[in-house]
């Protein structure tokens, strides 16, 4: 037994909170006081071993061991097994770094995250923290670019723009102010590899934003961080107070002479303010009615300025691509799908969590590997990728890779990396339907085929569902989903047919089961 | 231009945001976090300070599904409604929520105890079903926790 403070670690990351983390943390510090034990309870961020959680770590001599999930009834048992100390206990999983869950991933924006407490400035450095930023401070905006361009990055909030373009365009722009606006909104379901990095790694993202400021020109950043997310927002605030204490922003960053001022505006409840024009308008406190294009933000965004909207997935993947070489970064991936993505596995999936592989990964890898199948014990029959707006991959074609070529040509897309597994008692009707009426209720009402379009497809799907004249209400969706697909000003209304379309496709039988047609 | 019956707690927030149109959003969510809900004579004042028509307030109070014309109950619990959450039986959750607080998904149970509300995504979709309580998160909740969250949450 060790009577040296030990190190713990409990995530004070949301999903853990949300199964009981802050419990844990405060049985462990309970159970160590009656023991006479000196520890040092570190609350980091998460490691994406969802399932997992509350995951307790041990720093031992051996590396950091992994014991969850925690309840605060195994707490004194813990103690018992001496697992200060790393030792046996039906919880342990050994060596953090040894699960193969993570084990067989390749962390590059995610490296950090879960290591640290995500709000210590010393530990963000010792962990390669700030390399990126110096680097840019000592380039030239135009190298910047450069590095970005060639890195191959493209956005990760859904439509896939190469970053290092948007930014050229910005930083050619010649206007008297421009910003950065990160787009925090991460409305998907299923993806919260945003909410994650920003409550455990918030720096990496300031750094990004920082080192785009730079790049571009532009002294202001915004941060659009949906409502719905408290704990990141916190987190968020707490960061830029630290940043601003450390000369890290403000008007002369690190005596460089280089301006960055942050702001942080949170959202209010709407899918759409996730899309980018529409997010603009809520910045500039209005109603997120999407814009027409062009132009583009990069020319005319916040108040008219050039803008830069970039995920945030997007903006902490910089910091490496700078600090490492944009080389680096397109090592890994294939094709026009270059770097790593963090993937979400989510729904009914026993190992739920976040997987950051390189492009190319199969879907299959994903759910069955990594994420071991269903968490209910049912088959799994299909999984939802990209987000509401993307298409459901029937289990026989989840041998796709993932990356965003091969993805399209599956009829589905990347989005934000999200995959919701649904299990053999799912009805696709009923899921089509969903869709629609999720693009009825968050629809921003600018354009028809969407406002009107979603309100008739959910009809439509509600007669058919009932087995109303199928021939013809299946003939009247199809419409439907080609008008709302060429029509619709945005990509709300004009992929909000990808799931519906997809369910049909592959589920034909769910859309008939109820009553056979009357003639 | 003051007027009579300004609610000072409104004429504080907007000050403290400059007075400035573009945080409307942001002054809506602090008059409502404080007072729990939109007065129609909050919203005036906000309009006044802004300089802004109460057409356009209403406009941007209506769009966003954060903003409520109605005092909420006691508590707020809001149930994750989206695909990752049905995936694992959000709908099971939400009947027996509507079911023994007999309050419908988006009213508030006659006693004013707690308001029902959906939600579409709460970043916790690896373990649902989600449900948020009083800004407090919850994952992997079953009909027995939730009985045990409403219970906290009256206490
Ligand atoms: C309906 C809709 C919702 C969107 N939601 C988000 C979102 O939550 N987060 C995000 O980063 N991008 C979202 N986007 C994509 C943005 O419009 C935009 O492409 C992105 O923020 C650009 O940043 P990136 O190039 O770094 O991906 C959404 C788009 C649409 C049409
Ligand atoms: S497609 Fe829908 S969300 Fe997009 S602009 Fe049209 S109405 Fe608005
Ligand atoms: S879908 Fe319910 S928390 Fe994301």
């Amino acid at each position: 037994m060790s009577f040296a403070p030990v190190t713990v670690f409990v995530p004070k990351d949301a999903a853990a909170l949300s199964v009981g983390a802050d419990d844990v943390g405060a049985a462990l510090l309970n159970e160590a006081q009656k023991h006479n034990f000196e520890i040092n309870l570190v609350r980091n961020g998460s490691r994406g071993l969802l399932w997992l959680e509350p995951l307790v770590e041990v720093d031992t001599p051996n590396g950091r061991m992994a014991y969850g999930p925690v309840t605060p009834e195994d707490v004194s048992g813990l103690f018992e097994a001496d697992f200060l100390s790393g030792g046996a206990h039906a919880l342990s999983h050994g060596k953090t770094d040894d699960i193969p869950y993570l084990a067989n991933q390749e962390r590059v924006t995610f490296a950090r995250c879960g290591l640290i407490d995500p709000l210590d400035l010393k530990a963000y450095e010792a962990h390669g923290g700030l390399v990126g930023l110096r680097k840019a401070l000592s380039l030239g905006p135009e190298e910047i670019v450069v590095a970005v361009k060639s890195s191959g990055l493209r956005g990760r909030g859904g439509a896939g723009f190469p970053t290092g373009i948007k930014w050229e365009t910005a930083r050619t722009a010649s206007a008297d102010q421009k910003y950065i606006c990160c787009n925090a909104d991460e409305g998907d379901s299923g993806t919260f590899a945003d909410r994650m990095l920003m409550e455990g790694d918030p720096f990496a993202l300031l750094e990004g934003m920082v080192i785009a400021g730079r790049a571009v020109g532009a002294d202001t950043g915004y941060i659009y961080i949906r409502s719905e997310y408290p704990h990141a927002i916190q987190s968020m605030r707490a960061a830029i107070a630290i940043w601003e204490g450390a000369n890290l922003l403000g008007d002369d960053i690190a005596g460089s002479g280089q301006a960055f001022h942050m702001h942080m505006r949170v959202g209010a409840g709407a899918y759409i303010c996730g899309e980018e024009s529409s997010m603009l308008d809520s910045l500039e406190g209005k109603r997120g009615q999407v814009r027409a294009k062009p132009p583009i933000p990069a020319i005319s965004g916040l108040f008219g300025k050039p803008t830069i909207v970039n995920n945030v997935l997007s903006l902490a993947a910089v910091p490496f691509i700078l600090s490492r070489g944009a080389d680096a970064y397109k090592t890994y991936g294939q094709g026009e799908s270059r770097g790593t993505q963090p993937f979400q596995l989510a729904g009914d999936i026993a190992r739920g969590g976040l997987v950051e592989k390189a492009f190319g990964v199969t879907l299959s890898e994903l759910v069955n590997d990594f994420g071991g199948g269903t968490r209910s014990g049912h088959l799994v029959r299909t999984a939802q990728v990209g987000g509401p707006l993307g298409a459901y991959i029937p289990e026989t074609g989840f041998d796709v890779s993932m990356d965003y070529e091969s993805l399209a040509d599956a009829g589905a897309m990347l989005g934000h990396g999200g995959v919701v597994v649904f299990n053999d008692t799912v009805d696709m009707a009923q899921q089509a339907r969903f869709a629609m009426e999720f693009c009825e209720i968050e629809s921003c009402g600018k354009c028809t085929p969407c406002r009107i379009g979603s309100v008739r497809g959910k009809e439509t799907l509600d007669k058919i569902i009932a087995g109303e004249d199928l021939k013809g209400n299946l003939k009247v969706l199809n419409d439907l989903c080609i008008l709302m697909t060429d029509a619709s000003l945005c990509a709300m209304g004009g992929l909000t047919p990808m799931p519906v379309k997809s369910a049909l496709k592959h589920f034909p039988d769910d859309f008939n089961s109820a009553r056979q047609p009357v003639e | 231009m003051p007027e009579l019956n300004q609610n000072p707690l409104v004429v504080d927030a907007c000050k403290g945001f400059g007075n400035r149109p573009e945080n409307l959003i942001e002054i809506l969510h602090v008059v409502q976090n404080c007072a729990g809900h939109l007065s129609d004579e909050d919203l005036r004042s906000i309009a006044d300070a802004l300089n802004l028509t109460r057409a356009e307030v209403h406009g941007v109070v209506s769009f966003y599904h954060d903003f409520r014309r109605k005092r909420p109950g006691k508590t707020i619990i809001k149930i994750c409604m989206a695909e990752a959450c049905q995936a694992v039986g959000c709908k099971s959750i939400k009947d027996h929520a509507e079911e023994t607080l007999s309050t419908a998904m988006g009213e508030t149970s006659v006693n004013g105890d707690v308001t029902l509300e959906p939600i579409y995504c709460l970043g916790n979709c690896a373990l649902g079903p989600a449900v948020m309580v009083d800004g407090a998160l919850h994952g992997r909740v079953t009909a027995e926790r939730f009985d045990a969250l409403v219970l906290e949450a009256s206490s």
